[in-house]
């Protein structure tokens, strides 16, 4: 199972275009008109519960609505709305200073998982000897990800409250004198709890990418006299590419569209566009929810082209 | 990066470093672990008041206005309905990208970004759906005089919008497991049956599905426990009553007794159970087949 979860993110392999032999031709054909049946649940699977959405989402973001009931007539005004007091200059509107925190989470929790999850994976993917180890190591990182992520959340609060065990253990140390507030329910606590759930998204990719390279590389590296730290910065790291960007986009659109983590750890105190969203749905203005979530995509969208762009621009260079 | 010979010293210091990562991985729901065990009189925090089962019992008795059992029942139930899908549709699914078809490379990259569109766009998109189609019995309703359709409530709930909402989720997984089990798989072996007269559904049901039988168990534990803990995508798209993770989301800012560690005690081993009973599953599977191959006479 290791291996399958390792080799999750391989692509399809193209298959290979069937022989055109006369006799096989009827076989062909009934082989090919059967992948359409066993391939059609997966398809309306996503066509009823991700892509009919998706464009209702677009559509109703373009609709009016009043306190009752949303109106099917063709307005900008959500997205005014977004983006109200946006332009006037002076203060940053609600709209960017929301981005500009979420930002922050994206950034701090994108170097941080990347620190961790590389230097684990290359802990397990080039000095562990057996593989069995491995297996068992690389399992012990991914068990937590099949477990409750709020359960993980409040797991911190023991911790991290004002009479919680890092607090003892200060005052016990008598480093501090007053408990330290603020370890709960801040920007602290929130990166924290990003670190916790989502390192196991680089850990994969990177594990996978890893397992990947040829290990001759890395002693024709040894040969011709490279330290250990230049093994690791020009054959390691740029064969990890691949690995690493599929970790990063996984992490930063995990955080970009996060409302739980920064709704449970911020106590529910700090914004995010996910929580502007839940409350502006809780209140019935769909179309005012949508409008954002249409913004929120495309920020995503944005965020992940410019990711792929540098890697490929990378591998021209 | 030899196999041999001593190790170097950066080995001790990643070891360290991979031991400080699994203490912080795995120490905090430790903690809630032992908390839950706390005495009567104890708190949220430590020390520990005692040892008791007493909030397990309080637990047991329900909390206060939310019927949390109701709320397990659901999940437990919803989350083996998207096991069974998952693992189906993931199969079949799998076994058409292998013999490709006309649009494969739009279904592939839709699977793709139903991972990564955030899941409060999804969980909005599909609850927009299911009122709009509410409102559309309704008007339907009323143009009609049907009687049958004007008692209409919704049609958002446990086995139809949450449903839909976790499939979005898990069959991604599934699917990119599927690729990864079906690069490796040798065809011979259908080549072999086929040869040998067995049908279609005879090789995939007495072929296939043995050998890749490790990987669909895989496919089954990502089905039921990203299901088991799926709030996001829920959020917006399941109607009035709520499953586990969502009143749990809920009971955060509310309880503030023991009794919430003792539900993530429960939680989590709910979650540990299905993650080893679908390790001792795959476990079987190898020794079985260990077996057969030493014993080729049987």
């Amino acid at each position: 199972m290791s291996t399958a979860a390792a080799s999750a993110h391989a692509l399809p392999e193209a298959a290979p275009a069937a022989p055109a032999l006369p006799g096989l031709a009827t076989e062909t054909r009934r082989q090919r008109r059967l992948a359409y049946w066993q391939a059609m649940p997966l398809g309306l699977v996503f066509l009823a519960f991700f892509l009919v959405p998706l464009a209702l989402t677009v559509i109703v973001s373009f609709w009016e609505y009043n306190e009752y009931e949303i109106i099917p007539a063709f307005t900008l005004q959500n997205y005014v709305d977004v983006f109200e007091g946006c332009l006037s200059g002076g203060d940053l509107c609600t709209t960017f200073r929301t981005y500009l925190s979420t930002l922050k989470f994206c950034l701090l929790g994108w170097a941080a998982t990347l620190t961790i999850g590389f230097t684990v994976a290359y802990f397990v993917a080039f000095h562990v000897r057996s593989t069995a180890m491995q297996t068992v190591l690389f399992l012990i990182c991914t068990i937590p990800f099949w477990t409750s992520n709020v359960i993980r959340m409040i797991a911190w609060i023991p911790l991290l409250g004002r009479n919680g065990l890092v607090n003892d253990t200060l005052m016990g140390l008598g480093l501090i004198r007053t408990p330290v507030e603020g370890l709960l329910y801040s920007d602290f606590s929130v990166v924290l709890a990003i670190i916790h759930l989502n390192t196991v998204f680089m850990i994969v990719p990177i594990f996978n990418s890893m397992m990947r390279i040829d290990r001759a590389l890395i002693e024709a590296a040894t040969d011709a006299g490279a330290t250990p730290w230049q093994t690791l910065w020009n054959v390691i790291v740029p064969l990890c590419k691949p690995g690493i960007a599929i970790g990063s986009i996984f992490v930063l659109t995990l955080i970009m569209g996060d409302f739980v983590t920064v709704g449970v750890m911020g106590g529910q105190q700090i914004a995010s566009v996910g929580k502007v969203i839940q409350v502006q749905m809780s209140y019935l203005q769909f179309p005012a929810a949508a409008a954002n979530a249409v913004v929120l995509l495309g920020a995503v969208m944005v965020l992940i082209a410019a990711l792929t762009r540098l890697i490929d621009l990378r591998r021209e260079l | 990066m030899s196999r041999d010979g001593p190790r170097p010293f950066s080995f001790y210091v990643l070891a360290a470093f991979f031991g400080l990562f699994v203490l912080f991985l795995y120490g905090p729901t430790l903690t809630i672990l032992v908390l839950s065990f706390q005495g009567p009189q104890g708190g949220l925090t430590f020390p520990m008041n005692g040892v008791s089962t007493y909030w397990f019992s309080r637990l047991w008795a329900g909390l206060g206005v939310v019927d949390i059992w109701a709320a397990f029942r659901r999940s437990f139930a919803l989350g083996l309905v998207v096991m069974a899908l998952t693992v189906t549709i993931a199969l079949f699914a799998g076994l058409a990208f292998r013999k490709g078809f006309l649009g494969q490379t739009p279904l592939f990259y839709t699977a793709v970004a139903s991972l990564i569109v955030p899941s409060i766009v999804v969980s909005l998109g599909i609850g927009l759906e299911f009122r709009l189609i509410d409102e559309g019995i309704k008007a339907f309703a009323a143009w009609t005089g049907w009687g049958f359709l004007q008692d209409h409530g919704t049609v958002m709930g446990l086995f139809t919008s949450a449903l839909g909402a976790h499939l979005t989720w898990t069959l991604p997984f599934g699917l990119l497991i599927m690729f990864a089990v079906f690069n490796r798989f040798n065809p011979a072996y259908e080549e072999a049956a086929r040869d040998l007269g067995a049908t279609g559904p005879q090789s995939l049901r007495h072929v296939v599905v043995p050998i890749i039988l490790p990987s669909l168990v895989g496919v089954a534990l990502f089905g039921f426990t990203l299901s088991w803990d799926e709030l996001a995508r829920t959020s917006q798209a399941i109607g009035g009553r709520n499953t586990l993770p969502l009143e749990l989301q809920g009971l955060t800012t509310t309880v503030t007794t023991p009794e919430i560690y003792a539900l993530g005690t429960v939680t989590t081993g709910v979650s540990l159970l299905v993650i080893g009973l679908a390790f001792g599953t795959f476990l079987l599977i190898q020794r079985r087949r260990a077996r057969r191959v030493t014993l080729p006479g049987t």
